[in-house]
């Protein structure tokens, strides 16, 4: 075979991935927003859920997805970020470093259904926290910090030594050159990983079915005291969140309307990952564009 | 103070069970220009990472030997931080940080504590004007500088230096990434600094070190083979090695 035809082929089968990969997403993309769009409108965002009636909308699982995400950000955001600092520029190569860095590679690729009975046994039982958004943000925690740390990490040691060894030969301590040079310049990474991984924590099912529960209590969303057992800020409380809620509909709804639920919810969910996904982008652009100052 | 901003003795230097540095001794005189020649490999970049530690940087390093910098011993109780802040360098790839020229140049003195505006203000001038690149950059002192020429680039990262107030800087192949013209400007700026500062470059290019240094020192294969006047290097050398190398024998 001569070298032109090969050539010709393997152009070919790197472009038919590439159609097949896109193919898929259009697709389901496609059929999620068509069948979901006409289901989604103002009454079904604002509306509670209802058990066996015609019409529930989605309004405390949309609050609880949100919040939950909220919380697990706020765990895993400084411990992932400080572990990926430390893991770039602190530790020195050796035993302890490859069991730390073995050990976030095993947590990233721990089943979210395991750290679901993790979750369970150890934040809801043990701890005692009960079927609770704190519980489940736990849990999220675990399955997020490893992703996390590694952004932060990898984005770390993208950047140039040379910008390191400036700093450090004018006499910057070393913290002081994590915080003015390096960690601004890999912000942007960061952030950008960050923002992608809250489009996986936001549709993250199996991990939260053990821990936030699978129901919410009746929500009083004119009481904002966190302290208070009906108040949709009260992290003690058990919380349904937006995929749950498609999961439970789908298994066990018996509602005439399970398939508008399930679509509209899908819709709903898959709108807002997308939402993630391309402000991950534009924000990440825009940022890097700013610190290089390319202008 | 005395007349010599260094004085090595006795320095050994291994990467690992690599030996890169055999029993250096020099002096570096105050407020001259000292060049560093020799091929490749030969422990010229080792040698001058060394009078600023940042060598440090490189994993398993071990060193012996003194080097006394203004009399103190800086391989013993000595902080790199405190050193570095005396010692500027200059690298051979230019590394302006991602930011305004502006920043670049106060980066240093910024962190050092000087928050007056008025202040910063006179010494972006002042060290850009020793850089001499002052004229090139007054009207955009506010944009970024890694959009400048890698020879401007090269002269905002000498005034970064020069902003701190060092009376040592050590330059590591400064022009070697530069073109001619910029090279040129970069050499004029090193005649001009040696009014107040010990400067030492490392080259390989010994057309450079002939046209710019006081003195010369050859090392090869780590050891330092010949150290002296460079007009006396380059027309009548002791050692039939560093003959060799300067007609171009070898290297």
């Amino acid at each position: 075979m001569n070298r032109r035809i090969s050539n010709n082929i393997a152009t070919s089968v790197f472009i038919l991935c590439a159609v097949v990969m896109i193919a898929t997403l259009v697709y389901l993309l496609g059929y999620i927003l068509t069948n979901g769009f006409a289901e989604i409108d103002w009454s079904f965002l604002s509306s509670n859920s209802s058990s066996f009636q015609e019409g529930g909308g989605i309004k405390n699982q949309l609050w609880n997805s949100f919040y939950i995400l909220m919380m697990t950000m706020l765990f895993s955001v400084p411990l992932g970020v400080l572990g990926g600092i430390y893991l770039a520029e602190y530790s020195k190569p050796g035993k302890i470093t490859n069991v730390i860095r073995t050990s976030v590679e095993v947590l990233s690729s721990l089943p979210s259904i395991v750290v679901g009975m993790f979750g369970l046994l150890v934040f809801v039982q043990y701890m005692g926290l009960g079927y609770s958004i704190i519980a489940g943000a736990l849990a999220l925690t675990v399955f997020n910090l490893p992703v996390i740390v590694r952004v932060t990490e990898d984005s770390i040691r993208s950047i140039p030594l040379k910008q390191k060894n400036a700093s450090l030969a004018l006499g910057i301590t070393h913290w002081h050159t994590v915080k003015t040079v390096l960690v601004p310049a890999a912000f942007p990474g960061i952030l950008t990983g960050v923002i992608l991984s809250a489009g996986r924590v936001f549709g993250e099912a199996a991990a939260l079915l053990f821990t936030a529960g699978l129901s919410t209590p009746n929500l009083n969303f004119t009481n904002w005291n966190p302290f208070e057992s009906t108040s949709p800020l009260n992290p003690f409380r058990s919380a349904e969140t937006l995929s749950v809620h498609i999961w439970k509909v789908n298994s066990q709804g018996i509602m005439p309307d399970v398939l508008e639920i399930a679509n509209g919810s899908a819709a709903v969910l898959i709108i807002f990952v997308l939402i993630f996904n391309l402000s991950a982008r534009i924000i990440g652009g825009v940022i890097f564009a700013k610190i290089s100052g390319k202008k | 103070m005395g007349n010599y901003s260094y004085e090595v003795e006795n320095l050994n230097l291994w990467y690992g069970d690599n030996q890169a540095l055999f029993e250096v001794s020099m002096k570096i005189p105050y407020r001259e220009v000292t060049a560093i020649i020799g091929p490749s490999g030969c422990g010229k970049s080792t040698f001058l990472k060394m009078l600023n530690r940042m060598v440090e940087m490189i994993p398993k390093v071990r060193v012996s030997g003194t080097i006394k910098y203004n009399g103190n011993n800086i391989l013993e109780n000595y902080r790199a931080e405190e050193l570095r802040t005396n010692v500027g360098m200059v690298f051979q790839h230019p590394n302006p940080f991602p930011k305004s020229i502006y920043e670049n140049v106060i980066y240093g003195v910024r962190i050092q504590g000087i928050r007056n505006k008025k202040k910063l203000d006179e010494i972006v001038e002042k060290s850009l004007k020793q850089a001499a690149i002052w004229d090139e950059v007054k009207d955009r002192l506010h944009t970024s500088a890694t959009g400048l020429s890698g020879g401007q680039q090269q002269r905002i990262c000498i005034a970064r230096a020069l902003a701190v107030e060092p009376d040592v800087i050590l330059m590591d192949e400064p022009t070697s990434a530069l073109d001619p013209i910029s090279t040129l400007k970069v050499e004029e700026l090193i005649h001009d600094l040696k009014d107040k500062y010990t400067i030492v470059v490392v080259t390989h290019n010994m057309q450079q070190a002939s046209r710019i240094s006081d003195q010369t020192a050859f090392f090869l294969n780590g050891d330092l083979v010949e150290f002296d006047k460079t007009d006396k290097i380059f027309s009548n050398p002791m050692d039939k090695r560093t003959e060799d190398y300067i007609s171009g024998k070898f290297g």
